[in-house]
């Protein structure tokens, strides 16, 4: 079953763009990024859009579908009714830099400043020893493809540029979630979320997992458990000595 | 030509894949300025796509596994044709190179007593597969991305700036390599996706670690990044490439809805229990056993299901059979009649396991699914058909050192030939990458040690590659029609899946090579709308430069092989050949060429012998079976003292 299908594109370049009118075929079983591969091949050779995988694996195709944060490839036509207009805009928060590609620069600026995973001095590569139900909680953290659909979503930094330089975004704050809950990672990350990373400004709305295309539940099983420890560490002192001696390695 | 932007850096890595991740950091650990260039952003790579697992003979779940065996199985796999130095270096070094990712961060899936698990796979005797649920690829190029972080954060410690040492220049395209008088590498001219704007870099060595081809055929699970770069700047530049008839395709793609036609379905599913039926509901991979496996394969439902849980008394499903025989095998059920619906066959692990198990270990395929195709896995069967998955080929390279043809151009991954032989294994490629990543990072460290002086590049190979690059924006040739980048693209992919695919024949080759040949003059008259900034039809138009030559490379070499092994069959020529099993052959760039097409310069195909096995790893295999391979003469040399 094929039809014709009504799309707006928003082209331009930091300098400003404009949505423009498209009619497209649209055949059964596409997504999104499929009419707009074929905007590419028969009406908009130049219309810039970044994608890897097409199978929603990479986390390159992020962008905005009628005002929702989502992946291109993962987004089915069959969603949308034949005569519905399919607007589609790049990611509102990263500065663009032509079409439906934006500079997402800040969140590899973020990425660096998270202190990496340190493992006990005195376990060489092939001793680790951990168990599923430990490594599980980490795991589904890594699960993240990277599509900052989270950064993008989360209002600390939607429309405040000002917040960028102290807020991490959940999905860096999740990061330090997921090595403060590796079984083997010995560095202290409780102070540091809090105090550089920026997670007191996080109120917990949850749009971050809304957006999620990997269905990671960020607030629930990161952010909130990162606030507990906060808190803990904050206003037990003992809590906080004994926890510190405890992940020293032996 | 106005002020290019210029770097300087004594090791480049063209590619932030698995292998040039693993290539840069050994680099940098050794002390030397790298910086790693690549088409897509940080952290995308192709890589992220792999699913199944990384092969090291870890021995974690099946204690009797050891190098020998794994080194055995690669071998089996590639139909005998491999370098079998790359083999045994990869089967012994693997296990150490997944251990240290674990040491960077990575969370494997665990055994009972908290080792890494590991899980079946076609092709490997045991279950040998370090994996995280179906998204090991993920995984592992975190790890690496998060190791350079770590690197980048110490240089910040020490110097105050993350890039001191090791950059990475991402969205960064490498569209030619620069080499000095003598031919020694000297740099890389490249443009940045983003602003069009060139670059020019400087150094002594580089590593490519571009990946596949796979972009060249119209089914496949490949991205847009498969395009043969690292394969047609290494014959550009000098270097010979091997084995390019050898083209894996999976058997199990997706085949319906038709926009996600080839996206590949791991072959976990039938590693944790999935099966393959026809249309009849039969299980009918048992009825393809080949000969040279024969004795191998449970010959029993029954027997294949033990397997599962009694691995030592039992023989493997042949559900597991190395890819390339399981494509073909699909292949003719297919053709005779017996596919499913959107003509694939069926892929049923509804029915042998639990769904909430089903969800557990194979969670992004239950996604995949469900998102893409409306198919819920544990309730039906999926359908799946063949899809161009992995070039066996490559560029052909120094097992120890990865070092090519060419002084200070070395190569890892998938765009390095060899180690795969005529069929990869599954799981052999994460591991591939990490084993010669390393070495080749080792091997640019040491000759850039070695060097006397810098090579030079020569100015006029920079202007030229400047003007090579902006030729599509050119108007075409009078009176010729602007030929549309994305049209030429369909076309070639066309011309490779129908007339160079899983099943080949002289006659159709023939006809590929004709229409291959006309698709270069029409490239000649490509045409590019609107500028340079984030302009995709330009940079396909760039990338059809690589297909072009490559797909020659492999159309060409297909003609030449008259026998089936492997990636490679020729409806023609139907058998295993023992005197081909010893012959090479070997591509590069017809650089004499009178009248030579600059755009897409020609290549030559030649037959060359291989380097025979060394006798300690030959007396791994009993004689009967090295029989089913070689021929009588090669093998004086095994203790079992075959006859001459
Ligand atoms: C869907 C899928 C599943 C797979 N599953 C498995 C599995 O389970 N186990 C397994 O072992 N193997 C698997 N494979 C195979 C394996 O993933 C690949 O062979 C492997 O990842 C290739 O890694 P690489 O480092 O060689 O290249 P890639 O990871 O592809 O990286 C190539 C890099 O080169 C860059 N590049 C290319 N050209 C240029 C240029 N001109 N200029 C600058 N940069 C350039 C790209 O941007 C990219 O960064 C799978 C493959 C696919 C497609
Ligand atoms: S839960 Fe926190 S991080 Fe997530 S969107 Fe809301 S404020 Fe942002
Ligand atoms: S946490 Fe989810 S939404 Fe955020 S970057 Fe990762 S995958 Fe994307
Ligand atoms: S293209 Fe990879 S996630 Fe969409």
């Amino acid at each position: 079953m094929s039809y014709t299908g009504r799309f707006r594109v928003w082209r331009g370049h930091a300098g400003g763009g404009a949505l423009a009118d498209f009619e497209v075929e649209v055949n059964e079983g596409e997504v999104v990024l499929d009419v707009i591969h074929r905007l590419q091949a028969t009406q908009a050779p130049d219309l810039a859009v970044r994608w890897n995988c097409k199978a929603g694996k990479c986390g390159s195709c992020s962008a905005e579908i009628n005002g929702q944060p989502r992946l291109l490839c993962m987004t089915r036509m069959s969603v949308f009714t034949p005569d519905e207009v399919v607007t589609v805009t790049p990611m509102r928060t990263f500065p663009v830099i032509r079409d439906l590609v934006t500079d997402v620069s800040y969140n590899y600026a973020k990425a660096r400043e998270i202190p990496s995973f340190t493992p006990p001095i005195d376990l060489a590569p092939g001793e680790f020893r951990m168990s599923q139900a430990d490594v599980q909680r980490s795991q589904e953290f890594r699960k993240c493809i990277e599509c900052f659909l989270c950064q993008d979503t989360c209002h600390v930094v939607r429309d405040h540029e000002e917040n960028k330089a102290v807020f991490a975004g959940p999905r860096f704050l999740m990061r330090v979630a997921e090595l403060e809950m590796h079984p083997l990672d010995v560095s202290d990350r409780v102070a540091g979320v809090q105090d550089q990373h920026g997670l007191g400004r996080c109120n917990i709305t949850k749009c971050c997992t809304e957006v999620c295309p990997e269905g990671i539940k960020i607030t629930d099983n990161a952010l909130i458990p990162m606030k507990e420890r906060v808190a803990d560490q904050r206003y037990d002192p003992l809590v906080w000595l004994g926890r510190t001696i405890s992940r020293r390695p032996r | 030509m106005t002020e290019t932007e210029r770097h300087e850096y004594d090791v480049l890595v063209v590619g932030a894949g698995g292998a040039g991740l693993r290539a840069a950091i050994e680099a940098r650990e050794r002390g030397l300025r790298t910086a790693i260039i690549c088409k897509s952003l940080f952290g995308k790579a192709h890589t992220v796509m792999a699913e199944g697992g990384c092969a090291a003979a870890m021995g974690n779940v099946a204690e009797k596994d050891s190098w020998q065996v794994h080194f055995r199985d690669t071998m089996r796999g590639g139909k005998f044709l491999n370098s079998w130095r790359m083999a045994e270096l990869h089967a012994k070094e693997a296990p150490d190179r997944v251990w240290e990712l674990e040491a960077w961060g990575a969370l494997f899936d665990r055994t009972p007593d908290g080792r890494i698990s590991q899980r079946n796979f076609g092709g490997h005797t045991y279950p040998r597969l370090a994996h995280v649920g179906d998204r090991t690829g993920l995984e592992l190029l975190r790890t690496l991305q998060q190791r350079v972080v770590a690197l980048q954060q110490a240089d910040y410690f020490q110097t105050g700036d993350y890039e001191a040492r090791l950059r990475v220049f991402a969205e960064c395209t490498v569209t030619e390599l620069l080499t000095d008088d003598d031919g020694a590498i000297a740099g890389a001219f490249g443009y940045w996706r983003e602003s069009g704007r060139f670059v020019v870099f400087s150094a002594p060595a580089v590593v490519l670690a571009t990946g596949g081809i796979g972009k060249s055929f119209k089914v496949t699970s490949n991205s847009w990044e498969y395009t043969g770069d690292g394969h047609a700047l290494a014959l550009r530049a000098g270097a010979s490439l091997v084995d390019m008839e050898f083209v894996q395709f999976h058997p199990t793609g997706m085949v319906w809805p038709p926009s996600v036609k080839g996206i590949l379905v791991t072959e976990g599913v039938r590693g944790d229990g999935g099966v393959l039926r026809n249309s009849d509901g039969d299980r009918f991979m048992f009825g393809y056993v080949p000969d040279v496996f024969k004795g191998q394969y449970a010959q029993t439902e029954d027997e294949a299901d033990r397997w599962y849980d009694d691995q030592d008394n039992n023989r493997r499903t042949p559900d597991l059979l190395p890819r390339d025989e399981v494509a073909r095998a699909i292949n003719t059920e297919v053709k005779e009649g017996r596919g499913s619906p959107h003509g694939g066959v069926f892929l049923d692990i509804a029915s042998r396991m639990p769904a909430e198990e089903i969800r557990r270990r194979l969670p992004s395929m239950y996604h995949q699914f469900k998102e893409l195709a409306d198919v819920d896995i544990t309730a039906e069967p999926m359908e799946v058909g063949p899809t161009c998955h992995y070039v066996m080929g490559g560029i052909d390279v120094d097992p120890d050192t990865g070092q090519s043809g060419v002084p200070g151009l070395f190569a890892a991954g998938e765009c390095a030939g060899g180690m795969h032989g005529s069929n990869r294994l599954g799981g052999n490629s994460l591991s591939d990458l990490l084993v010669f990543g390393r070495r080749a990072g080792l091997g640019a460290a040491d000759y850039v040690a070695g060097l006397g002086r810098r090579p030079a590049w020569r100015s006029g190979d920079v202007d030229a590659a400047a003007r090579m690059a902006l030729a599509p924006f050119d108007a075409p040739s009078a009176g010729a029609p602007g030929e549309n980048p994305y049209t030429l693209h369909a076309e070639l992919q066309g011309v490779m899946n129908d007339l160079v695919g899983i099943i080949r024949t002289e006659a159709e080759m023939s006809v590929a090579l004709e229409r291959l040949g006309e698709l270069r003059g029409r490239l000649r008259d490509v045409v590019v709308e609107g500028h340079r900034q984030y302009n995709p039809g330009w940079h396909l138009a760039l990338d059809l430069r690589n297909m072009l030559m490559v797909s020659e490379a492999v159309a060409s070499s297909a003609l030449m092989r008259t026998e089936s092994r492997g990636g490679h069959t020729r409806d023609d020529h139907p058998m295993l050949d023992p005197e081909w099993r010893h012959r090479v052959l070997v591509t590069r760039c017809d650089r004499d060429d009178p009248g030579g097409d600059p755009v897409v310069p020609r290549v030559t195909v030649e037959p060359e012998e291989r380097v025979p096995m060394r006798e300690d790893l030959l007396a791994l295999f009993d004689l009967v079976e090295l029989e089913k391979y070689y021929t009588a003469a090669e093998l004086t040399a095994h203790p079992e003292g075959g006859a001459a």
